[in-house]
């Protein structure tokens, strides 16, 4: 099969996570589209590593998924500190940080 | 050349003085004085000790060196801080702390009703340290702290009565016109450095050859003008007369015998740039000449006694500048005119301050008349200064000024007749308004005010005036007995063009002074001794006599040409200030804010707009290295 399909789908999936995180309001959903994206990247990654014949691209690959794992942590326990203070989980209603 | 380990010594006796009389405070009232005149005393001992050790070599091994510390020390640029005590220093040295002693003895008594008289001695004998080192130095920069530190005591001494805001006033304006001075000696060292490299006495001499006249010439005005502020020369004469506000001591140790002939001292110490660079030497001698007569034009008008000595002094070191700026056959000259007139010139102030003691500080003379009988030993002291001044043979100015009259005769040409005549003339002025002092002062009937009850000083003011009096008599004489002090300094000046083409020969040059001197005198005598003096100083003068009372318009010229422009220019650029840097420092903070208060409705606070800006940031960036990768 040919490696370009593989890179087609990573770029279908990183633009279906950026429109995701654009346009909904539900941070956990936010959250998902951003490991969305992430995933994306490393599809990229590891496809290009077949391409060029190396490794180099596989050890990214690892490295993005502890990243992964390490904001899925912090952007969980954010999300839920704020849905604890404030009752919603919209990425709206946290805007205080304007003017 | 030798080196000695107590040239130091000279220096830090009198600082050691003046730290602690300042640093013990109230405790040291008791005995400070005591202790402030023992320090330059024991440093006049130190001094004569060098004196017969110098007597003790030959002529060349005569100079006496000592390194304190290496001072700077940057690439090839080395200063040490140095002294050297060679024919010309020693007698500075011993005018400097022989006249210094006598005047810190008078000072004893002058000032026993001050309360802060332990203060004035602190800072009289920091004045002696700071003059020591300026005469000490053995290269430019070690003269300049020296400079300076005389200028610092001069400010504070003139000052010292500061609770009088004119005396304040004047301490600040000897200061200002002496930094101009002294901004001149800090020009003159950085052309030095640049140009020669080193701003060592010695190490200058020895390269003069190799520099160009331009260099020599810019060194040697600058050089000039430092000798101007500090020695009140024209144009930078106005300070003296205001200096007059300190204490007498002070007017005649630093304002008559020392400080104000260290002018003297720079340029006959830099003999070899001046040698060298005949247009800076021609100045010399035009500046000389100048203030010698514009001092004597003053002392004419003015009815302080203290500010006609001082105009006197203004002249006298006229006669000195001028005796320096005539090269190799002049500098001892001036140097012998300098030690006669420091005896002289300080014997007499002392004597001013003697009168002040006695008539409850009263300076007008208008307001003296017939102390000879109340005060028989200042009459005698100060007449025979007056004698010493006037040049009258045997005393000493007789011998020394005739010496500067004969050698700018001597000069040649054109330039030689001019110069004779300025300094005949000022002789005939110094006459009348000597004259003029004495007859105002010592007789003809009695002006004083009512509570004026005039009496002889005591014995500790009138032995050091008796002292500086036996010298006004017997110095001239000494020194030029067999040519003492001419061959004494011979070493140090550069002799090779002695050219002597008399004009006139001495016995006529003496006559002619005389003859100028007696007219002098007479014109005094029928003016203020054959006519009643007004005790109020008449007012329908002549244009002249109310141009010389106010010192020439020394000050008015000063206050129109510097003064109002320069104020104007601070206005100047004050405004400039305001409009232009300012105006630029609130443009830019302008700028910030109304371009970040346009920008500011970029940060909505919504995360998913900021998400959408780094999506269009991204694809714009991708866009751009697409573009530039194509």
């Amino acid at each position: 099969m040919d490696a370009a399909n593989y890179l087609y789908l990573s770029a279908l999936l990183f633009t279906i996570g950026a429109v995701g995180v654009v346009v909904r309001r539900n941070a956990i959903v936010v959250f998902m589209c951003v490991e969305l994206m992430l995933n994306a990247a490393n599809l990229a990654f590891v496809t290009f590593s077949r391409i060029n014949g190396d490794l180099n691209g596989q050890v990214v690959a690892f490295f993005t998924m502890v990243v992964a794992a390490c904001e899925v942590v912090v952007g969980l326990a954010i999300i839920v500190t704020i849905y604890r203070s404030r009752r919603s989980a919209s990425v709206d209603d946290a805007s205080l940080l304007k003017r | 050349m030798t080196t000695s380990n107590s040239l130091v010594y000279l220096i830090a006796l009198p600082l050691l003085g003046a730290t602690i009389l300042l640093l013990a405070g109230r405790r040291a009232d008791k005995w400070g004085h005591i202790l402030g005149t023992l320090m330059p005393a024991s440093s006049f001992a130190v001094g004569l000790y060098q004196l017969s050790l110098m007597l003790g070599r030959s002529a060349e091994e005569r100079p006496v060196g000592q390194k304190l510390f290496e001072w700077i020390s940057v690439g090839s640029f080395k200063v040490d801080a140095g002294l050297l005590l060679d024919q010309l220093s020693i007698c500075f040295v011993l005018l400097i702390t022989g006249v210094g002693t006598l005047i810190h003895i008078y000072s004893i008594s002058y000032m026993s009703h001050d309360k802060d008289r332990r203060r004035f001695f602190a800072y009289l004998n920091l004045f002696i340290a700071a003059m020591l080192l300026l005469v000490l130095g053995d290269s430019y920069l070690n003269l300049y702290v020296g400079w300076e530190g005389v200028g610092l005591a001069s400010y504070l001494l003139i000052g010292f009565w500061n609770q009088k805001p004119a005396y304040a006033t004047a301490s600040k304006k000897a200061f200002v016109m002496n930094r101009v001075g002294d901004m001149g000696l800090s020009f003159a060292i950085m052309i030095a450095f640049a140009t020669v490299g080193t701003v060592s006495f010695a190490g200058i001499k020895e390269q003069v050859d190799q520099t160009s006249t331009g260099a020599l010439t810019a060194i040697g005005i600058m050089l000039l003008v430092a000798a101007a502020g500090k020695s009140a020369q024209f144009p930078l004469q106005a300070w003296l007369g205001d200096a007059m506000a300190g204490p007498t001591p002070v007017s005649a140790l630093i304002h008559a015998a020392t400080m104000v002939t260290a002018g003297v001292y720079l340029i006959t110490r830099s003999n070899f740039i001046f040698d060298a660079a005949p247009t800076a030497q021609l100045l010399v001698v035009i500046v000389g000449a100048i203030t010698l007569l514009f001092g004597a034009l003053i002392g004419t008008a003015k009815d302080d006694i203290k500010k006609a000595l001082a105009a006197s002094t203004m002249s006298q070191i006229g006669y000195m500048t001028l005796a320096a700026g005539l090269g190799p056959v002049g500098y001892a000259f001036a140097i012998m005119h300098l030690l006669t007139h420091g005896f002289f010139k300080a014997g007499m102030f002392l004597g001013a301050g003697s009168v002040m003691h006695g008539m409850n500080d009263q300076v007008n003379m208008r307001k003296y008349g017939a102390l000879r009988k109340f005060m028989p030993i200042t009459f005698v002291t100060f007449g025979l200064g007056y004698l010493a001044i006037l040049g009258v043979p045997p005393f000493a100015g007789f011998y020394s000024k005739d010496m500067i009259i004969e050698t700018a005769f001597n000069a040649g040409g054109i330039k030689g007749i001019l110069l004779g005549s300025a300094t005949l003339l000022g002789a005939g002025i110094t006459a009348f308004y000597m004259s003029r002092v004495m007859i105002l002062t010592f007789t003809g009937t009695k002006r004083w005010d009512e509570d004026a009850h005039p009496h002889e000083s005591p014995w500790l003011m009138w032995l050091p005036m008796a002292i500086l009096a036996i010298g006004s008599v017997s110095s001239g004489f000494l020194l030029s007995r067999g040519d003492a002090l001419v061959n004494w300094l011979h070493p140090l000046f550069d002799h090779h063009e002695e050219h002597k083409h008399h004009l006139l020969q001495p016995i006529v040059v003496s006559g002619l002074a005389l003859t100028m001197v007696a007219i002098g005198v007479a014109i005094a005598f029928f003016k203020y001794s054959r006519q009643e003096v007004a005790a109020i100083a008449p007012e329908n003068v002549s244009v002249l006599t109310k141009i010389a009372r106010q010192d020439l318009m020394q000050d008015r010229f000063n206050e129109a040409v510097f003064m109002r422009p320069g104020q104007q220019l601070t206005q100047v650029l004050v405004k400039t200030d305001e409009a232009v840097i300012d105006g630029t420092v609130r443009a830019v903070g302008q700028l910030a804010m109304s371009s970040s208060s346009l920008l500011r409705g970029v940060q909505s606070g919504f995360v998913r707009s900021y998400a959408a800006l780094i999506f269009v940031g991204a694809a714009l960036l991708i866009a751009g290295i697409w573009v530039v990768v194509q």
